[in-house]
């Protein structure tokens, strides 16, 4: 699946395309198919998002949103030696799928 | 230490209120990113992984106690409660938001500290050696010179869009602790015959072509020393690359020309540089280095040194000097030119810990210790340790033990416990590997087996990406983190070295994953240990003994 992330304007925080909005928690990114270039330029145009792109996924077994990339996996949860500074999913998903 | 007079307060202000009016303007949406992006740049905020990421210039790594309580309370006004210090002796925030970075600029302003010049194609901060100003072994203190460079190079409009960003380094000792050679201009100050002047290093640096800097001026006398600095920034500005980012650096033209024709070039341009008079009065360098004037020291007879400290902590539990107390004045001080003092390294490397990171509260511990202990001065260094430049040998217990309370009492410095170790792929957004784990493991790991003090001196450094921010080039071992089909992979390397004995390691062969880099660390130590003759550090024994040996014992 393609899904889409990019920062918040104003704080910078990851964030993940939910089909209306944008979310911090990876699990609610949506596939946006072949969609996904006039949702970035959309979403841009508005200042709703930074530095948006598409990445590539897959659903796990439990329905949990996996980036494919590594860098887009850490981005998801937050660093991987500060767990305490991680989004709130992470205390949820665990880490173990990250790297 | 030097002080903001009326300009540079003035700058330093006007530069916050216009920074200001750009990031309203972005978030009303008036900018977009693309015109906002260069605007923030140039202000020190990056947008990395996770956040914006602000640094803040620490010139030539100087520094008082309001400095850095501002910089504890910054963490925790608009960060998370920590910093990171960095290669460059800066430091970088890694979660401030953009309504807030102005704010935080403002606060900076009130101490004489900005973010100006911390990214972007121009002259960057100007680094120096930790121990300028205390060293025993300097000709003279370096700062006043990086200061009067710091000026000249503070909005100098024709060098504010250079092909590439420009890296410089000023030293004054033959010891290199500045990595000076691998800067793009490399300046160490010397005196020939009485005469102070400056000898010019030109086209070193890491990142993905590393290059050791070339010497190309013996001595440029002091007065001219900013007109030959110019000079070699204005071939630089004209004939370096701008249609490729990575050929652009200036070691890739003194490369491609070869360092005699860049000379020639340059000492063209230097004598029609003397011929206009852009040199800074004589009296300008005067007056910074009054700010550069050594602190009050205490007679000698009111001082210990460190045999009687020896004596008179002996049979006090606290300051054993088999352990903790003795083994941190062992390895983590430096000499000092005045009789009774040191230089102290706080180390940033706990085992297992962040390398460069500390909190507020450590912040403020080491801001209190340097007003108390340090004549209000502190330093960071390049290794992302920080330094209390001037310590009374008779005051160590008192400051080790307020260090050691706050979880900065490692005694590691030079170590292969104190790894370099950029923020990789946990915070940074070009890294392609993680080198923060790495660092943390290999730091425990040795710790833990108690091997540390028998390995001795070890630079081990560590990179996420091919840019180098981890000087994996010049460790004594090295590790290149890449991307290996979607997953994390290291290269190690061996042999380099950042001193004034610099060269640039070797890989040694096909990389490993991460639990195979650790496994490959230890291995080359064990070859080390095993070959080393008497007094031999790590690198010495590589020098002598080759590659061969080390991928032997590697790769079977």
């Amino acid at each position: 699946m393609k899904i889409l992330t990019g920062n918040d304007l104003r704080s910078g925080a990851v964030t993940w395309w939910n089909g209306t909005g944008w979310s911090l928690f990876v699990d609610d990114a949506v596939d946006v198919g072949e969609e996904a270039e006039e949702i970035l330029a959309r979403e841009e145009a508005a200042r709703r998002v930074n530095a948006p792109y598409a990445c590539q996924a897959t659903i796990d077994a439990a329905g949990h949103v996996r980036p494919a990339h590594i860098k887009d996996r850490v981005r998801a949860l937050g660093p991987t030696v500060r767990r305490d500074l991680a989004v709130p999913t992470a205390q949820k998903t665990g880490w173990d799928w990250v790297i | 230490m030097y002080r903001y007079d009326s300009y540079d307060q003035a700058m330093v202000d006007a530069r916050v209120a216009e920074f200001r009016d750009q990031a309203r303007r972005r978030l009303e949406g008036k900018l977009t990113e693309d015109q906002f992006k260069p605007l923030r740049l140039t202000n020190g905020l990056y947008l990395q992984l996770h956040a914006y990421m602000l640094r803040v210039a620490i010139p030539y790594g100087t520094l008082d106690s309001r400095q850095m309580a501002m910089l504890a309370t910054i963490a925790d006004k608009y960060d998370r409660g920590y910093g990171h210090f960095t290669t460059r002796q800066n430091i970088q925030y890694n979660w401030i938001k953009l309504e807030d970075c102005a704010d935080a600029l403002a606060d900076l302003a009130t101490v004489e500290m900005h973010a100006i010049q911390t990214s972007g194609n121009c002259i960057r901060n100007i680094s120096s050696d930790h121990f300028a100003g205390a060293a025993a072994d300097e000709v003279v203190d370096p700062r006043p010179y990086a200061e009067l460079m710091r000026q000249w190079s503070s909005f100098h409009p024709e060098f504010t869009y250079l092909p590439r960003k420009f890296k410089i380094a000023v030293i004054a000792s033959e010891k290199d602790r500045a990595a000076m050679r691998l800067h793009d201009i490399g300046v160490r100050i010397v005196k020939r015959d009485g005469e102070v002047g400056a000898q010019f290093y030109a086209g070193g640096g890491m990142g993905r072509t590393p290059m050791v800097a070339p010497l190309i001026r013996d001595f440029v006398p002091i007065d001219q020393f900013i007109t030959y600095a110019e000079a070699c920034l204005r071939v630089y500005n004209r004939y370096g690359r701008r249609d490729n980012k990575y050929k652009a650096r200036i070691k890739i033209l003194v490369h491609e020309l070869g360092a005699a024709e860049y000379i020639r070039q340059v000492e063209e341009e230097f004598a029609h540089l003397l011929s206009v008079g852009v040199e800074p009065p004589r009296e300008e360098l005067a007056r910074i280095a009054e700010y550069f004037a050594l602190p009050p020291f205490r007679h000698p007879s009111e001082s210990w040194d460190l045999e009687q400290l020896q004596s008179k902590v002996a049979g006090d539990p606290s300051f054993r000097w088999d352990d903790g107390f003795g083994q941190w004045v062992r390895q983590n001080t430096h000499p000092h030119k005045a009789p009774g003092y040191v230089s102290a390294v706080i180390s940033l490397k706990p085992a297992g810990g962040i390398p460069g990171d500390a909190t507020s509260d450590q912040m403020r511990v080491v801001a209190r210790l340097a007003k108390e202990y340090s004549f209000d001065e502190l330093r960071v260094m390049h290794t992302q340790n920080l330094l209390l430049p001037h310590v009374r040998i008779a005051d160590l217990p008192a400051v080790w033990a307020a260090l050691d309370a706050a979880g900065l009492g490692s005694a590691n410095m030079d170590t292969i416990e104190d790894i370099i170790a950029c923020p990789g792929l946990d915070y940074c957004s070009l890294a392609n590997a993680r080198s923060i784990p790495l660092a943390q493991r290999i730091s425990e790991r040795f710790a833990q087996s108690g091997r540390t003090e028998l390995v001795g001196e070890l630079k081990l450094k560590i990179s996420g990406c091919i840019n180098a921010c981890g000087h994996h080039h010049a460790g004594h071992i090295g590790i290149l983190g890449v991307d290996k089909k979607g997953k994390e992979n290291f290269q190690l390397s061996l042999g380099g070295s950042e001193a004034e004995d610099v060269s640039l390691a070797k890989i040694t062969g096909p990389g490993f994953d991460e639990d195979g880099v650790i496994a490959a660390v230890e291995t080359v130590t064990e070859v080390y240990l095993a070959s080393r003759t008497e007094g031999e550090r790590f690198l010495d024994t590589y020098r002598r003994i080759g590659m061969e040996p080390f991928k032997e014992a590697l790769y079977g």
